[in-house]
């Protein structure tokens, strides 16, 4: 086991949860919101082939990242117009969103097929070992020696925390999805803050795409999600809407995505459909025990997937 | 004005998923003659860089080579299920008097389909197969990664190479022994570590377990994947590869050294062409490198120092029958003798083949 829980898998890890992160948090903030959208995937689409597209046209690695959020934004907002002015399900929505983002994205990509960033584009996301965390043994290696993107998930991840939690925005926000009709009868403006939170999240799913298409796998292919948005739909819960456990959710996700690969090489008799398995598994033991235990921080947000309307008040 | 926006939004949105999903190509115009119509269904998008793109080239083959004698049409992401006779009776509806269905899960349903029209000619990839008026056909793939693993194994310094395997089908499992008696064939000491990734398309994911093998000491990567995924984690560890399906120099111009590649074309249109002859008769097609189904692909400057020459005379030998991938002896992972001096696998075996040659590291059933 020892050979397999090395510095070189905590840190592929830590890379592999990394869209996933992005994602996560994206979904997380568009949930505490009270809308679920089940047009991740969809969204990671099209901020990959968006980013993509212009990264390499441009060869400008901020405008690449900036083109996917935008991307995964203009996603959401579909969504958002037909879930929140609409008031259409929600969930027919999301997963129409998905359909879509695949299709736009095949689409888009037609001509891009087989083509490479330049190493000029892919030198930007180099490794940048943090000062002083960086040379701490092991853990500075594992986490503090990424590349850009990955602290960048990190801060988004813990401001996305602070916000949240800490703010008055954030108590609002909470507020609107867990019980819409008192925040309104607060003053807070519900649809303005539906239609921001739905369209960060979308912003942060595209970011999470454009990671995979930009930086982990720098060549076009279709469908190079391959799932990994509905996989952050379970994180979501897995890490019961908490930003903060978010991060380690995906980065145990990340880790039982790839943990099957080394563990081939020393023989240990686990086969690998067990850690293919594994991270849906977890998600309904949380689900369970979180039903279980009803505390209501753990909860997801009581207006989840419920339209407002303000007459029903 | 909301529902006008809806409306509109509605029928974009459609528009935007007919426009994605359900392409098909224009049909030439004006033609002479006739044209016959030709029907393809592929498993996945012709932009995979991979399987389908490689029978998309074919497709476009066929229509450079016979002008407007022919027209054809094609479907993507079709499910194996019975969905793809639906399909393929909506493309008969359309005209279609031969349909290449390139996924083994069709097989059932192009026997279905056959029955019920039994003037169209259907040809299954990869099944087995055969009626009055359906026939499969496949390649013998194993010949050019015999050759992928001779540029391999003089390439390798650490004597190990990483293979990047998607399921432990005999499919795979054949193109692993092949490579790796071919790695052996010039570099005896040389091992070829295999990983399952359990997934034939996900590239950062194969990518992941390209890096696990150059963790574990590999530095030549190979791969029986659909994306290019393995050969972008070589470029970025500064290790060497062969890739598959097709050529894939683009994708890692300083790792990528060759890759065994499909080339469907010349099948395709000589099927084509005995249909509208009149001369087409349902057929088990297993062809080799001496038919053209398949190649390796031009070796690059990254190609080890003498291994043009190497690839050469080795594929001189395959195309004159000298030299066969699986003639004996050959010795499984054990160490006993399966296949003896003097004999070489059956078909049959070869279709069957669960077990790994001597050299390969690795378990099937992980």
């Amino acid at each position: 086991m020892n050979e397999v829980l090395t510095v070189a898998f905590f840190k592929a890890a830590i890379i592999a949860g990394t869209p996933l992160l992005f994602a996560t948090v994206g979904e997380i903030i568009t949930e505490k919101v009270g809308n679920l959208n089940l047009g991740v995937e969809g969204m990671m689409l099209m901020g990959a082939v968006v980013g993509f597209q212009v990264g390499y046209t441009t060869n400008n690695p901020l405008l690449a990242f900036i083109a996917a959020a935008l991307a995964g934004a203009i996603g959401s907002l579909i969504y958002a117009f037909l879930a929140v002015s609409l008031r259409a399900n929600q969930v027919v929505t999301g997963l129409a969103l998905t359909t879509f983002g695949t299709g736009f994205a095949s689409f888009m990509g037609q001509g891009l097929v087989g083509l490479k960033m330049s190493e000029q584009f892919s030198a930007s996301f180099q490794k940048i070992k943090i000062p002083f965390l960086g040379d701490i043994p092991g853990i500075g290696e594992v986490f503090f020696n990424h590349d850009i993107l990955v602290y960048f998930g990190y801060v988004t991840a813990i401001l996305l925390g602070l916000y949240i939690y800490k703010t008055r925005i954030g108590l609002n926000l909470r507020a609107v999805g867990e019980n819409p009709a008192a925040a309104d009868a607060a003053s807070v403006r519900i649809t303005a803050y539906k239609y921001t939170h739905i369209l960060l999240g979308g912003a942060l799913c595209g970011l999470g795409g454009a990671y995979l298409s930009l930086v982990q796998v720098p060549v076009w292919q279709e469908n190079i999600t391959a799932g990994r948005g509905w996989i952050a739909v379970a994180l979501v819960i897995f890490a019961s809407w908490s930003p903060y456990r978010a991060i380690l959710g995906s980065y145990l996700f990340g880790g039982l995505d790839i943990i099957g690969f080394r563990l081939q090489g020393t023989g240990l008799a686990i086969s690998t459909y067990i850690f293919d398995m594994a991270p849906y598994l977890m998600t309904i033991i949380i689900l369970v025990i979180v039903s279980f235990r009803k505390d209501r921080k753990n909860a997801p947000p009581k207006a989840l997937s419920e339209p407002y309307f303000r007459e029903e008040r | 004005m909301k529902r006008l926006f809806t409306v509109v939004l509605v029928v974009l949105l459609s528009l935007a998923l007919i426009a994605g999903c359900g392409q098909q190509a224009p049909a030439p115009e004006g033609p002479k003659d006739e044209p016959i119509t030709v029907g393809f269904v592929y498993i996945g998008p012709p932009g995979d860089g991979g399987w389908t793109y490689a029978h998309d080239q074919g497709r476009k083959y066929l229509e450079q080579q016979l002008g407007d004698k022919v027209k054809t049409i094609y479907k993507e992401n079709v499910p194996e299920d019975q969905e793809s006779e639906k399909v393929m009776r909506d493309m008969i509806d359309q005209g279609a008097k031969i349909i290449f269905a390139t996924s083994f899960g069709y097989m059932d349903h192009v026997a279905n389909v056959a029955k019920e029209f039994p003037d169209v000619a259907f040809m299954h990839c990869s099944g087995y197969l055969l009626g009055e008026n359906y026939g499969n056909y496949f390649g013998r793939i194993e010949e050019p990664r015999y050759l992928s693993g001779i540029v391999a194994g003089m390439k390798t310094k650490t004597n190990k190479i990483g293979y990047v395997a998607a399921y432990d089908i005999p499919e795979v499992v054949r193109g692993i022994n092949a490579f790796t008696l071919g790695v052996r064939s010039v570099n005896p000491d040389a091992v070829v570590e295999v990983r399952w990734t359990n997934t034939w398309y996900d590239p950062a994911k194969e990518k992941e377990a390209a890096i696990a093998l150059l963790d574990a000491g590999a530095d030549v990567i190979a791969q029986h994947q659909d994306t290019a995924g393995p050969q972008v984690a070589a470029e970025e560890r500064g290790a060497f590869s062969v890739g598959y399906n097709s050529d894939m120099a683009a994708m890692a111009p300083k790792a990528y050294m060759t890759a065994p590649v499909w080339n469907w074309g010349p099948y395709y249109v000589k099927q084509v062409q005995a249909v509208m002859d009149g001369t087409w008769k349902p057929e088990a097609y297993w062809g080799g490198m001496k038919d053209g189904i398949v190649d390796l692909a031009p070796l690059t400057a990254n190609a080890p120092e003498g291994s043009q020459a190497a690839v050469d005379e080795a594929k001189a030998k395959i195309l004159s029958g000298e030299l066969q991938v699986f003639a004996g002896p050959i010795k499984d992972q054990s160490g006993t003798v399966r296949v003896p001096e003097g004999s070489v696998l059956s078909d049959q075996e070869q279709l069957e083949m669960k077990w790994f040659v001597e050299g390969v590291i690795g378990k099937i059933g992980q």
